[in-house]
C-alpha cells in the first residue's frame, strides 16, 4: 500500500477515536433530552466537575481549601492520604447522584412547564455555577488524572502497519493511542449497558415511558420527579466516564468543559433523541474533522477543526433539521 | 411624590405607548440625562487623574455593553431567536471599524462606527438565514457556527489586521472637533461623551423601532410564529430584519468596544465565546424584551465583578482566583434564580416596584 493511503487510514482511525470521545459527551445530552426535554448545556461542565472531584478524592485534597485558608488564615491543602481509584470513582458517583438530587429539588421542580428555551438558559446558568463551584472546591490548576488506564502510542500496531507499506518507502507505521482504544471499548460497553438498562429493567421502562409521553407516564403512576433524579444521575455517571477519559487524555482543566460545545454539532447530526445517533454522529464528526483538516485545511490556512463541525451541522440543519436518527419534528398548533 | 398618578386616563394609543407615562418620571429621566451629559463630563474633565479609572473600568464598559445588550435584546428578547454568536458579530464590527479607520483616515469616527454596524448587519442576515428553518436551541447551535467561524477567519486572514506581526488591531488616533477620542492620547471625558451620545441616539431609535410596526412583528414572531404567519407577518422579513437590526447594534457595540474602550484587541481573546455568554446573561438578568432591561443587565454584569473584587479581595483579603470563582458561581446561580423567580428580569422588578409605589401606602 502507498504511504498516502496509509496516512488516510491513520487519519480515519484517529478521527473515529476522537469521535468516540465526542459521543461520550453527546450521550449524556441525549439521555436528559429524551427524559425531560431539557437541552442540558452543562453536560461538559458536569464532566469537568466529575473529573475534578475524582482527582480531588483520589489525591486527598481538602475541599474548599483556598476558601478556608483565606478566611481562617490556615495552610491546609491535603488530608495526606491517597484513595485507590475504585473507591474514588465510587465516591464521585455518590457526589454526582447527590448533585442530581439537589438540582431537581432546587431548580427543576420550579421550572416545570417552562418553555424549552428558558430551561436551556437555566442550564447555561448551571454550567457557570458548577464551573465556579468546582474551581472553588478543588482549585483551578491543571491536574493529572490517572485511574490506571494505560496510554501512549502502541508499538505493536506501529510495527504491524510498517509491514503494510510498499518496499523501500519510508513509512514508520501508524500512531494510535492505547487510551483511545480503551475509551472506544468503554463507550461500546456503556451504550450496551444503557440500552439493556432501558430495555430490561423496570426503571428503564419508566424512563422510556416518560420520554414518549410525560402525561401518559404520569397517569399510569410514574413519578416524574424521581425519574428526573435518576436521569440526571445517569447523565452524571456518563459525565464521569467522559471526564475520566478526557481527563486522562489531556489533564483535568477548564478546556474540558468546552467539549460540550463540540458535542452540539454531534447531536444535530445524530438527532437529539437517539442514542445510536449520538454515537454515529460523533464518529462522523470525528472523522470529518480530521479529514477536513488534512485535505481542506491546507487550502484555507489550517486550524479549521474549530468550526468545521459547526458548519457541517449548519448545512445539515438546513436539509434535515431532525438529524439522521431523530424523530421528525412536527409542529402542532 | 415620585411615581404617583391619579388614575389611568389614557384615551389614545399614542398615550398608551408612551415611554414615560408619568410626568415625574419624565423629569427624572431628563435630570438623569442632564447629569450624564453635562455634569459627568465636567466632573471627569476637572479631575483628569482620577477619571481614567472611572471611565475605563466602569463607565465605558457599561455604555459599550449596553449597546451590545440592546442589540441582543432585540434579537432574543423581542424576536425570540437565541443567539450565541454575539462575540463573533462584535468581532465583525471591530474589524470593520479598524479597516475603515485605516483605509480612510479622513473619515469621521462616528461614521466609521455606524458603517461597521451596517457591515455587521449584512453578516448577521447571512447567519440569520438558517433561522427561517430552525428555531430554539437548534438556532443557538447555528449561531455558534458563526461565532467560531468568524473568530477563526479574523485570526487566519492577515488582511483583516493589516498584516501586523502580532495579529492585534490597534485603533489609530481620531479626533472630533479637534479632540482626540480614540488612541492613547484620548481624554477620558471625551471618550465617555462620545460613547454616551451614540448610545443615547441608538437607544432612542431602538425604543421607537420596538414599539412600531416592525417591533410588533418581531414580538408576534416571538410569541407564536405560526399564528403570526397566519395573521400576515412575513417570517422572512420579521426574522431577517431582527437579525439585521440586532447585528447592527452589536456591530456598533463591537466597534466601540475596540476603538473607544479597549484601543487594541486580539480577536480570540477579546471576542471569544465568553463574550457571547456575557451578553446573553445581561439580557436575561436585565429582562428579555425590555430596553431598560438591556441597561440594567449591562450595568449589573459590569459592576458586579467590580463590587465583588472590592468586597472580597480588597475588603476580606481573599486571593484573586478565589474571588473569580465565586463571581462565576454567583452569576450562574443568579441566572437560575432569576429564571425561576422572575423570568422577566430586573426590568420587571422595576415595573413591579412602580406598581407598588402607585398604591402605597394603601394597597387594596
Amino acid at each position: 500500500m502507498s504511504p498516502e493511503f496509509l496516512y488516510f487510514i491513520e487519519t480515519v482511525i484517529n478521527g473515529l477515536m476522537s469521535g468516540v470521545m465526542y459521543s461520550l459527551v453527546a450521550l449524556g445530552f441525549v439521555l436528559i433530552f429524551k427524559a425531560s426535554g431539557i437541552f442540558n448545556f452543562a453536560q461538559g461542565v458536569m464532566a469537568l466537575f466529575a473529573a475534578l472531584t475524582l482527582v480531588g478524592l483520589q489525591t486527598g485534597q481538602v475541599p474548599f481549601a483556598h476558601l478556608i485558608n483565606a478566611i481562617f488564615g490556615t495552610e491546609i491543602h491535603h488530608f495526606g492520604w491517597e484513595l485507590p481509584a475504585a473507591v474514588a470513582i465510587a465516591g464521585t458517583l455518590v457526589v454526582m447522584v447527590a448533585f442530581a438530587w439537589i438540582f431537581e429539588k432546587l431548580v427543576l421542580k420550579h421550572l416545570v412547564n417552562q418553555e424549552p428555551i428558558i430551561l436551556f438558559m437555566a442550564t447555561i446558568g448551571l454550567a457557570y455555577f458548577l464551573e465556579g463551584f468546582g474551581d472553588l472546591m478543588w482549585g483551578s490548576d491543571v491536574k493529572t488524572l490517572n485511574v490506571g488506564i494505560p496510554s501512549g502510542g502502541s508499538f505493536w500496531w506501529e510495527d504491524v502497519t510498517k509491514t503494510w507499506a510498499a518496499e523501500g518507502s519510508d513509512y514508520f507505521g501508524m500512531y494510535i493511542d492505547v487510551l483511545d482504544v480503551y475509551a472506544a471499548v468503554i463507550a461500546v460497553i456503556l451504550v450496551i449497558a444503557l440500552t439493556a438498562f432501558s430495555q430490561y429493567t423496570r426503571t428503564g421502562r419508566a424512563l422510556r415511558a416518560v420520554a414518549d409521553d410525560h402525561q401518559a407516564a404520569q397517569s399510569v403512576g410514574i413519578s416524574l420527579r424521581s425519574i428526573w433524579v435518576i436521569v440526571w444521575s445517569i447523565a452524571g455517571f456518563v459525565a464521569l466516564v467522559a471526564g475520566i477519559m478526557w481527563g486522562s487524555k489531556s489533564g483535568v482543566q477548564f478546556s474540558l468543559s468546552l467539549i460540550a460545545l463540540k458535542a452540539l454539532p454531534v447531536l444535530i447530526l445524530g438527532g437529539f433523541t437517539s442514542i445510536p445517533g449520538a454515537i454515529i454522529g460523533g464518529l462522523i464528526i470525528g472523522v470529518g474533522e480530521k479529514l477536513a483538516e488534512l485535505y481542506i485545511g491546507p487550502l484555507v490556512g489550517g486550524a479549521i477543526e474549530n468550526w468545521f463541525a459547526y458548519v457541517v451541522a449548519l448545512v445539515f440543519l438546513l436539509f434535515r433539521p431532525q438529524g439522521l436518527f431523530g424523530e421528525k419534528i412536527i409542529e402542532r398548533v | 411624590m415620585l411615581y404617583r398618578e391619579a388614575g389611568d386616563f389614557k384615551s389614545t394609543y399614542a398615550a398608551d405607548q408612551q415611554t414615560f407615562p408619568i410626568r415625574s418620571e419624565r423629569m427624572l429621566f431628563w435630570m438623569a440625562m442632564a447629569v450624564a451629559f453635562i455634569a459627568m463630563p465636567l466632573l471627569l474633565g476637572a479631575y483628569p487623574e482620577g477619571s481614567t479609572y472611572w471611565v475605563k473600568a466602569i463607565l465605558l464598559p457599561f455604555l459599550v455593553w449596553s449597546m451590545i445588550a440592546l442589540g441582543l435584546n432585540i434579537l432574543t428578547g423581542y424576536c425570540g431567536q437565541v443567539s450565541l454568536g454575539t462575540g463573533g458579530f462584535m468581532a465583525v464590527g471591530a474589524f470593520a471599524c479598524y479597516k475603515l479607520m485605516t483605509a480612510f483616515p479622513d473619515l469621521n469616527i462616528v461614521i466609521c462606527i455606524v458603517l461597521s454596524g451596517a457591515v455587521t448587519a449584512g453578516v448577521g442576515v447571512l447567519f440569520g438565514l438558517p433561522s427561517l428553518r430552525i428555531k430554539g436551541f437548534y438556532l443557538a447551535v447555528a449561531t455558534l457556527a458563526a461565532q467560531f467561524f468568524l473568530v477563526w477567519m479574523f485570526n487566519k486572514f492577515a488582511w483583516f489586521y493589516n498584516y501586523s506581526a502580532s495579529g492585534q488591531i490597534t485603533a489609530p488616533e481620531r479626533t472630533i472637533l479637534g479632540i482626540a477620542v480614540t488612541g492613547p492620547n484620548s481624554a477620558p471625558w471625551a471618550t465617555y461623551l462620545l460613547a454616551l451620545t451614540l448610545l443615547f441616539a441608538f437607544a432612542w431609535v431602538a425604543r421607537n423601532l420596538t414599539r412600531g410596526r416592525i417591533g410588533r412583528s418581531w414580538m408576534a414572531m416571538r410569541d407564536m410564529d405560526i399564528a403570526a404567519e397566519i395573521m400576515g407577518v412575513s417570517p422572512l422579513q420579521a426574522k431577517l430584519s431582527a437579525f439585521a437590526v440586532s447585528s447592527f447594534y452589536i456591530g456598533m457595540g463591537g466597534a466601540m468596544f475596540f476603538s473607544i474602550y479597549l484601543g487594541a484587541a486580539e480577536v480570540t481573546e477579546a471576542f471569544g465565546i465568553d463574550k457571547s455568554f456575557d451578553a446573553l446573561f445581561m439580557v436575561i438578568i436585565g429582562g428579555l424584551g425590555s430596553i431598560l432591561g438591556a441597561f440594567l443587565g449591562a450595568g449589573f454584569i459590569v459592576l458586579f465583578p467590580i463590587f465583588l473584587t472590592v468586597v472580597m479581595r480588597d475588603g476580606l483579603g481573599w486571593p484573586t482566583a478565589t474571588v473569580e470563582h465565586f463571581q462565576i458561581m454567583i452569576v450562574g446561580g443568579l441566572i437560575i434564580f432569576l429564571l425561576i423567580v422572575e423570568p422577566h428580569g430586573l426590568a420587571q422588578l422595576w415595573r413591579l416596584t412602580k406598581e407598588k409605589l402607585r398604591l402605597w401606602p394603601f394597597p387594596y
